[in-house]
């Protein structure tokens, strides 16, 4: 055959021709991938928070508490814990963390979502704190106290080395998804025993609340900040930092201090 | 290839020569030396003594069975690398790494382009650059200074004077303030670091017996200088600095830390990788400044001027092109 | 048959697309982190390079002259979707590690460069065998990199340890890491050519 001459009607003909079939073919893979695609995306954002998570029947639908995403797990109706979709700044970018509580605010895992850091250095957060043969290093199975800190600013965790910044960063992500943790609990807490329980504010966390959330909540029972000296001469006024100036101290809440003092 | 260049008259005699000038900076750089000798003692020596002795091994066994060529070891510039690459390496290396820096540096760094004279970047700098991304954890933990009386405790791993700042500065931590080491300590050099980066002090004055030996001109040196200043300067005045950090300390601590000295008049000076005219080399100093501020403000590494200094040599061929006038030539 | 073997054997050492004509430099130098990425990059490449080669090969003469560019590009373009989806589908593993670079395969110069200097001019067969030489030529030139690059960061290849993974030079594995062995065997393999 041939060659077909370059006039504008053959141009034009032969290009939609091969355009057209080129559709069809690409509509005809689309579709019959298509359902595998979205259950293989389905079935990873799963793994991440199951890989977190006790073990558990259902999870519920994320809600999103203080900013963060929280993903709740049920066994039954009995809440089990919560992952936590998390993040902060490293040391060169973003952090993102899924970290998983039980309900008795025990890390039970994370999973680096996204990070930026110093290929080498910063990027050993992937594995460092889940180190089951380094307990200094290891956070799992730990009690979440929403302050954890690294070894040199006074914590009992020990930074990856040559990579402090990083370290901080991390375990800030961690302590802020505690938080979220806790306020999020409160509520599945009641949620779950008491159908559509009104909003149990921070102050009031009293029936059905765990011990460790009662603790932190409840001023009455908790009224010395980390630095050992009483909440109200500790933080003064809304907003001041900490006595002793740990400069993390920050006023939450009515008489709290979240933040050790390390000073 | 051996092509004799002929100009015109007049000549100038001198007894100028390669190996003279090397001589003359590694004298200049000795008081330093001897300064991160006391401080890191026996590290210090060993990690020197490898890295020369190894690039000149490599530059010799290259030259002689890969190039087939006379070695040429007899002119020191192997030996100044060897130095400035151990100037640049924690004194507690392992002496694997440090073997490692030395063949990058001269195999890679030098006589893959064809040797002295002929490599675009400084191959001190490609050895280090190339290990500080290979070996991270190694190469940013920096030993505690031996010497004087221990008033920098936390200089034993990771958080050094520049990863303090940049914390300051880069995430407005006012609370690390107080752990950065005394203005005089790091003007002295009583902290960690690298061997060679460590006393401000004994750098500046190598630099001026350079400048004043005529070995180099003052251009590179003053103007990357003049820029760090002016950049931190201006970081202060805009409000970026924490609480309890003035823009003075600021200014201070950001030109006697990390390896600002050390590049500005040994590194970036060196002859092969820098531009030939008074404001190429000016133009060349900005740029430098300006990357390593950069880096230190903003970058994924608490230290810039490695990477400033390489990327700039890489522009060597492009502000070689401002020429001087000729003579008689007209202004158009 | 001579000619068809000369074909195939073309692509793998004396015109190789990335020691000899440098090609596709973008997927080599980004996707030769580990061997077996390396290796995947080339497998997906060869099956939309012989693909493409066939099917330009057929229709070379319905396509005039002045739109050959275009046309070349919609077939390939097809052929890449239609990969990336499939190994998406059905290899998530091997997405995950490539995905941003399946659909660069589309830009990919071995491609189009096949289409125009040889699918373009000769008939079915040999066009076939071209691409399939070319591809084998790409996956050996990406595989061998990707060892490399892998032995010297990580100590491993193939995930198989060769010695601890402390003593490896992790640039490279990162992109400085990539120009530099690319440059290394680059010169040997002209050495050895001649």
């Amino acid at each position: 055959m041939a060659k077909l001459k370059s006039t504008l009607l053959n141009m034009i003909l032969s290009l939609t021709c091969i355009a057209l079939v080129a559709a069809a073919l690409l509509s005809g893979v689309y579709l019959l991938t298509q359902e595998n695609i979205e259950a293989q995306k389905t079935a990873k954002q799963l793994e991440a928070i199951s890989a977190v998570l006790p073990t558990h029947e259902r999870i519920a639908d994320p809600e999103t508490v203080q900013g963060l995403v929280v993903h709740k797990a049920y066994t039954g109706d009995t809440f089990v814990g919560a992952a936590v979709e998390t993040e902060s700044n490293g040391f060169g970018g973003k952090i993102r963390l899924m970290v998983g509580f039980d309900n008795d605010s025990h890390i039970t895992g994370y999973e680096v979502l996204e990070q930026v850091e110093t290929p080498g250095l910063g990027t050993h957060i992937v594995e460092w704190f889940k180190n089951a043969n380094k307990a200094g290093q290891n956070i799992i199975g730990r009690k979440a106290t929403g302050a954890m800190t690294v070894s040199k600013d006074g914590g009992d965790v020990d930074a990856i080395t040559a990579a402090t910044i990083s370290s901080r960063a991390f375990l800030e992500a961690v302590n802020k998804a505690y938080e979220a943790y806790t306020e999020g609990e409160v509520e599945a807490a009641s949620g779950a025993s008491q159908q559509a329980a009104p909003k149990v504010s921070e102050d009031t966390g009293d029936a059905g609340v765990s011990p460790a959330v009662a603790a932190e909540q409840n001023p009455e029972q908790q009224a010395t900040c980390e630095c050992g000296k009483p909440i109200e001469e500790c933080c003064k006024t809304k907003g001041t930092p900490c006595e002793g100036n740990c400069g993390k101290c920050k006023h939450d809440g009515e008489h709290q201090c979240k933040h050790n003092c390390k000073k | 290839m051996q092509k004799l260049i002929v100009s015109p008259a007049p000549h100038v005699h001198n007894n100028d020569s390669v190996r003279k000038n090397m001589l003359l900076v590694i004298l200049a750089l000795l008081p330093a030396y001897v300064m991160s000798v006391i401080e890191f003692g026996w590290g210090a020596l060993i990690t020197a003594a490898i890295s020369v002795a190894a690039c000149v091994l490599f530059e010799w066994l290259i030259t002689k069975f890969l190039l087939r060529e006379t070695p040429m070891i007899g002119d020191f510039s192997a030996v100044l690398t060897g130095l400035l690459l151990a100037f640049n390496l924690p004194s507690n290396l392992p002496w694997w790494i440090v073997l490692i820096g030395a063949l990058v540096a001269i195999g890679v760094g030098k006589m893959s382009f064809g040797g002295l004279g002929q490599n675009p970047f400084n191959p001190a700098l490609v050895g280090r650059v190339f290990l500080l991304i290979s070996f991270p954890v190694q190469m940013t933990t920096w030993p505690r200074p031996l010497g004087f009386a221990g008033s920098y405790v936390d200089a034993e791993t990771g958080a050094t004077p520049l990863a303090l700042l940049k914390q300051a500065v880069k995430a407005g931590d006012a609370s690390v303030v107080s752990q950065l080491p005394d203005l005089w300590d790091a003007f002295l050099g009583v902290m960690g670091g690298s061997l060679g980066e460590v006393s401000a002090l004994l750098l500046l004055i190598g630099g001026l017996f350079l400048i004043i030996t005529r070995v180099i001109t003052w251009h590179i040196p003053v103007s990357i200088l003049a820029t760090v200043t002016l950049f931190a300067a201006v970081t202060g005045w805009c409000g970026a600095l924490p609480e309890g950090l003035t823009t003075s300390q600021y200014i201070a601590m950001t030109l006697c830390t990390g390896g600002i000295m050390l590049g500005a008049f040994f590194m970036a000076t060196d002859y092969v990788t820098s531009p030939m005219t008074a404001w190429g080399k000016i133009i060349f100093g900005v740029g430098i400044g300006v990357i390593v501020m950069v880096i230190r403000t903003w970058g994924a590494y608490p230290e810039g001027m490695s990477f400033a200094i390489l990327i700039m040599n890489a522009c060597v061929p492009l502000l070689n092109h401002i020429r001087p006038k000729r003579f008689g030539e007209k202004k158009k | 048959m001579n000619k068809a073997l000369k074909t195939l054997t073309n692509g793998i050492l004396r015109e190789n697309p990335t020691f000899a004509l440098v090609l596709g430099m973008c997927p080599t130098l980004a996707t030769t982190t580990s061997a077996i990425n390396g290796m995947s990059m080339g497998l997906a490449t060869t099956a939309v390079l012989i693909c493409s080669n066939i099917v330009i090969s057929l229709l070379k003469n319905l396509i005039p002259d002045k739109v050959r560019i275009p046309a070349f590009i919609v077939v390939i373009a097809s052929f890449v979707t239609m990969v990336q989806l499939l190994v998406q589908a059905y290899l998530p593993a091997i997405y995950d590690a490539l995905g941003l670079f399946i659909p660069l395969i589309v830009v990919n110069c071995i491609v189009l460069g096949r289409a125009e200097a040889f699918a373009a001019k000769n008939n079915v067969g040999l066009s076939a065998l071209d691409g399939i030489g070319m591809g084998l030529g790409f996956t050996l030139a990406l595989t061998i990199l990707g060892a490399i690059r892998e032995l010297l960061g990580t100590g491993k290849i193939f995930d198989f340890a060769i010695f601890p993974e402390n003593y490896g030079m992790l640039v490279f594995v990162l992109a400085p890491g990539a120009f530099i062995a690319l440059a290394y065997v680059m010169a040997l393999v002209n050495k050895l050519k001649k």
